[in-house]
């Protein structure tokens, strides 16, 4: 009661009289205009979309933890070649200790083992001599002269050169002759021994002795089961075209007739895998399964060209992350080049929207300041202004914008000139429009009172444009920029999904859905192309309703 | 009348003169002219002459090696004759391909010109009648949606839906695989069944505008004087919207189609390029990417002279379809 008797006291004391200007709620004209605006539910809506592009382009750009051009990579698993096998087709040399064997000694033994000429002399004045000791087993003998007269008339010589022998003994020792009919005598010291057959300890700690190697050969070219090295018991056993060697029972040594090499360095290739693959290659497996050093099973894939053998198994190896789909660490998924879709989009929609203001404002400058200097002063001027206006409008705008895509292309211009360019060449092009609403209105304002009276002050010309003329001109200014704005981000976006405008790292919302001409990406990954085409559409739209609603605004005799 | 058009016509030579002059300077800054990669080419074989030969010896065939003025000139003599050259990249007169194809892109933009008006202007006229009804705000929706959507866009997700996922029509191209073994009346199918995704991108994209044109005019011509005196002298709604607004509403838009009749030759490059149509548009967008000169140069003036001739058709028939301006 109290305070409705106080508010009854107050408005008596302020009563007002009915046409106290007071009581009218007056409203400026700007405001009148912001009144009219905010009542337009489209004209929110596309102010809403606007501010969320813009929080989304900048303020997400900002926090979203990647950059634009940021590559990621995932692993995949790779069929790649693991080891290659090879049947042996060369000889083989184990060398004794402390001895050397000649360089040419591979091919004087294929050419020994081919003519049976068991001496030979090689390339480094040396004379050598092999001992057949089992099938294309031979043992290495260095020789050194002996005194011939001694032994040209003994016995075993003579019936040695009827077998047709390079050798014969003679109170336990191993003589050779060279076969011409002036021989020369030598006797040898053992050096090596040469086989078919590749050596694998089964601990790749062992290293195989050389007397191991030649008494093997020796038992498995005599057939035998068991023989002696080093002071130990060996046994053998034949495993298809392998042959493995035991002690005490365990596993020694692999014998095998193909040459195994793995295709990285560092891997070791135990006898176990190598019987495997050999049981696989005799049984003509395209697969075999082997577990690896922690008992995991990995299969091999085997691939047979003639004879050589490579051996595929599936590795995990690094790669570009391309097209992943929409997970948790990339909301829109990644692009061709493994770029976050995200980020690419916000980054792009800086650009998207920079070039739709910064081309508008040029647009605008320059459309303002001809349109309004060919109304004001009419005649000649406004003729030749308006003719200039007339052709550029008259130049096709998209060819244009083409064949200078395509010059910037060929000067590889950088990114960032590229987009200047771009600003630069859609304003040149598009401020005609401008110039044209600026004129005509002028041409209209300038015949009306108020501007007789600024001219009867006397205020001078570039005054009386613009601070009187172009002030008017405004609202018609807003509605065609915003409007023009939409207009500008579709051609930049028209220009960059053709190719030729903005261009990799840089990304634009035309860039991006660029991936579509590849017909691949378009059907199979929709994410790639999906949203940048919305947010292009959303923008423009946005843009629209917001032009749409100024308008309104400003005219509110036509609305709409 | 004659002595306005005649005026026009004179103010369009002149201004066609700079306009091809400008078009013919930027033509020749191009870089990457087909001369260049023709050169790069002929270099490469064989025995053959230095790079730098073969551009000299190109450049004097093809008329290049004159400065930028002269060289225009030169082209304009010949073209005020019709004779715009060969074509590079086509190997055959530009006048021959450009009538070879031309009629696929008139018959793209005449189909969905049709349909633009058909659907637009009925539209138009009922967003008007009912301002701010439900109706009023669908059609307004929808026509910015169609103004804003981006042509390459609409393109792909109608591609996708139609080609991919329903595969209703082919991806790319004017006619199928097996077109040379249809009957006669099957390769018109043919024909008209890959220009449907081309028809609709076009219609839809430039609906909007036409739609939007349509309503303002109609609200200008129902709030006018003479509606209000047909409304009081008792004349039934459908007539007065019918007859009296209907009528008064078609000056505007018949003088905006008739301005752009001229356009629907001109063809539409994005379009064209997306569909893989071979219209002038993908065929002068090829043009510009190989760098074919005389084409390019022929399809900027051409364009050049739609634009010109669009906009004096529309000026005339606003004298003609207007008789308060044929009395000023």
């Amino acid at each position: 009661m109290h305070v409705r008797a106080r508010k009854n006291m107050e408005d008596k004391k302020n009563e007002m009289h009915l046409d106290d200007a007071a009581r009218v709620k007056v409203l400026s004209p700007g405001m009148m205009v912001a009144k009219r605006f905010f009542r337009n539910l489209l004209a929110i809506v596309g102010m809403v979309i606007i501010i969320l592009m813009f929080l989304f382009s900048f303020v997400g750009g900002a926090v979203i933890p990647y950059k634009q051009s940021q590559v990621f990579y995932t692993t995949d698993e790779i069929l790649k070649d693991y080891a290659g096998a090879t049947e042996i087709d060369q000889y083989q040399f184990n060398t004794a200790e402390g001895a050397e064997l000649p360089k040419d000694i591979y091919s004087k033994t294929m050419l020994a083992a081919s003519n049976g000429k068991m001496v030979f002399e090689s390339r480094n004045g040396g004379y050598y001599a092999l001992e057949e000791i089992g099938e294309k087993t031979y043992k290495v003998y260095s020789l050194s002269e002996a005194p011939k007269a001694l032994y040209i008339k003994m016995p075993e010589y003579k019936s040695a050169v009827e077998d047709g022998a390079s050798s014969f003994v003679k109170d336990g020792v191993t003589y050779y002759f060279s076969a011409e009919k002036n021989p020369t005598f030598f006797v040898g010291t053992e050096i090596g021994n040469a086989s078919m057959l590749s050596f694998t300890a089964y601990d790749s700690k062992t290293k195989l002795s050389y007397e191991f190697t030649t008494n093997s050969l020796m038992a498995y070219a005599n057939g035998e089961s068991s023989f002696e090295a080093d002071g130990a018991t060996y046994g053998i056993v034949i495993e298809g075209d392998a042959i493995n060697v035991t002690l005490n029972g365990e596993n020694y040594a692999l014998l095998s007739n193909m040459n195994f090499n793995a295709v990285t360095s560092g891997v070791y290739l135990t006898p176990e895998y190598k019987l495997t693959a050999l049981e696989a290659f005799a049984e003509n497996a395209t697969e075999f399964v082997f577990a690896d050093a922690d008992g995991v099973d990995v299969t091999y894939k085997i691939e047979n060209k003639n004879g050589q053998y490579l051996i595929k198994k599936n590795q995990v190896t690094r790669v570009i992350d391309s097209y992943a789909a929409p997970s948790k660490e990339h909301w829109v998924g990644t692009d061709a080049n493994g770029m976050d879709l995200l980020a690419r989009l916000m980054y792009g929609g800086r650009i998207s929207l920079l070039i739709g203001f910064v081309v508008i404002f040029i647009e605008v400058l320059i459309g303002t300041v001809i349109g309004g200097i060919a109304g004001f002063f009419g005649k000649w001027v406004d003729n030749l202004l308006m003719r200039l206006v007339d052709v550029i409008y008259c130049i096709p705008a998209m060819p244009l914008y083409l064949i200078l895509g395509s010059i910037m292309d060929y000067y590889q211009a950088k990114p960032a000139a590229r987009i200047y360019m771009l600003c630069i060449v859609m304003a040149v092009i598009g401020w005609v429009g401008i110039a044209r609403i600026v004129r005509g209105q002028i041409l209209s304002l300038r015949e009306q009172e108020f501007m007789v009276a600024a001219e009867a002050t006397g205020i001078s010309t570039y005054r009386r444009i613009f601070k009187h003329l172009v002030p008017n001109v405004i609202p018609q200014l807003i509605v065609f920029a915003s409007m023009g704005l939409g207009d500008v981000i579709l051609s930049e976006a028209t220009l960059s999904f053709l190719g030729l405008g903005i261009k990799y790292p840089a990304a634009s919302w035309g860039s991006i859905i660029n991936a579509v001409n590849d017909s691949y990406v378009m059907t199979k990954y929709v994410f790639v192309w999906l949203p940048a085409g919305l947010l292009i559409l959303l923008t423009v739209l946005a843009f629209n309703f917001i032009g749409d609603g100024l308008r309104d605004a400003f005219d509110p005799k036509m609305k709409r | 009348m004659k002595k306005f058009i005649i005026k026009r016509l004179l103010i369009s030579v002149v201004l066609l003169f700079f306009v091809s002059l400008i078009i013919y300077g930027i033509m020749r800054c191009m870089p990457t002219s087909y001369v260049e990669q023709q050169a790069m080419a002929l270099a490469t074989r064989p025995g053959a002459k230095s790079y730098q030969e073969w551009v000299k010896q190109l450049n004097e065939q093809y008329g290049l090696d004159v400065g930028i003025l002269q060289g225009y000139f030169q082209w304009a003599r010949r073209a005020i004759k019709m004779d715009f050259g060969d074509s590079w990249f086509w190997n055959q007169p530009v006048l021959q391909k450009f009538s070879s194809v031309i009629w696929y892109s008139f018959a793209l933009a005449l189909v969905s010109f049709i349909l633009e008006m058909i659907i637009a202007i009925p539209l138009g006229i009922l967003a008007a009648r009912k301002q701010y009804s439900v109706a009023d705000y669908t059609i307004t929706v929808v026509a910015l949606i169609g103004i804003s959507l981006p042509s390459f866009f609409f393109a792909t997700i109608l591609k996708y839906i139609f080609s991919v996922k329903l595969g209703w029509v082919d991806l790319y191209g004017i006619v199928g695989r097996m077109h040379e073994s249809l009957t006669p009346t099957g390769k018109i199918i043919d024909i008209a069944k890959h220009m449907i995704l081309p028809v609709v991108t076009l219609t839809v994209v430039s609906i909007g505008s036409m739609m939007r044109y349509t309503r303002t005019n109609m609200l200008e011509v129902l709030n006018s004087d003479y509606i209000r005196t047909a409304r009081a002298k008792g004349l039934s709604e459908s007539k007065v919207v019918n007859y009296h607004a209907f009528r008064n509403t078609l000056i505007p838009i018949i003088t905006l189609l008739g301005g752009s009749l001229p356009g629907l030759f001109g063809g539409a490059m994005i379009t064209e390029t997306l569909f893989q149509i071979p219209g002038i548009g993908y065929t002068s967008y090829q043009c510009i990417v190989q760098g074919d000169i005389p084409f390019v140069m022929f399809y900027m003036v051409f364009m050049a002279v739609l634009t010109l001739l669009g906009n004096l058709i529309s000026d005339i028939l606003y004298a003609v379809v207007d008789p308060r301006v044929r009395v000023n």
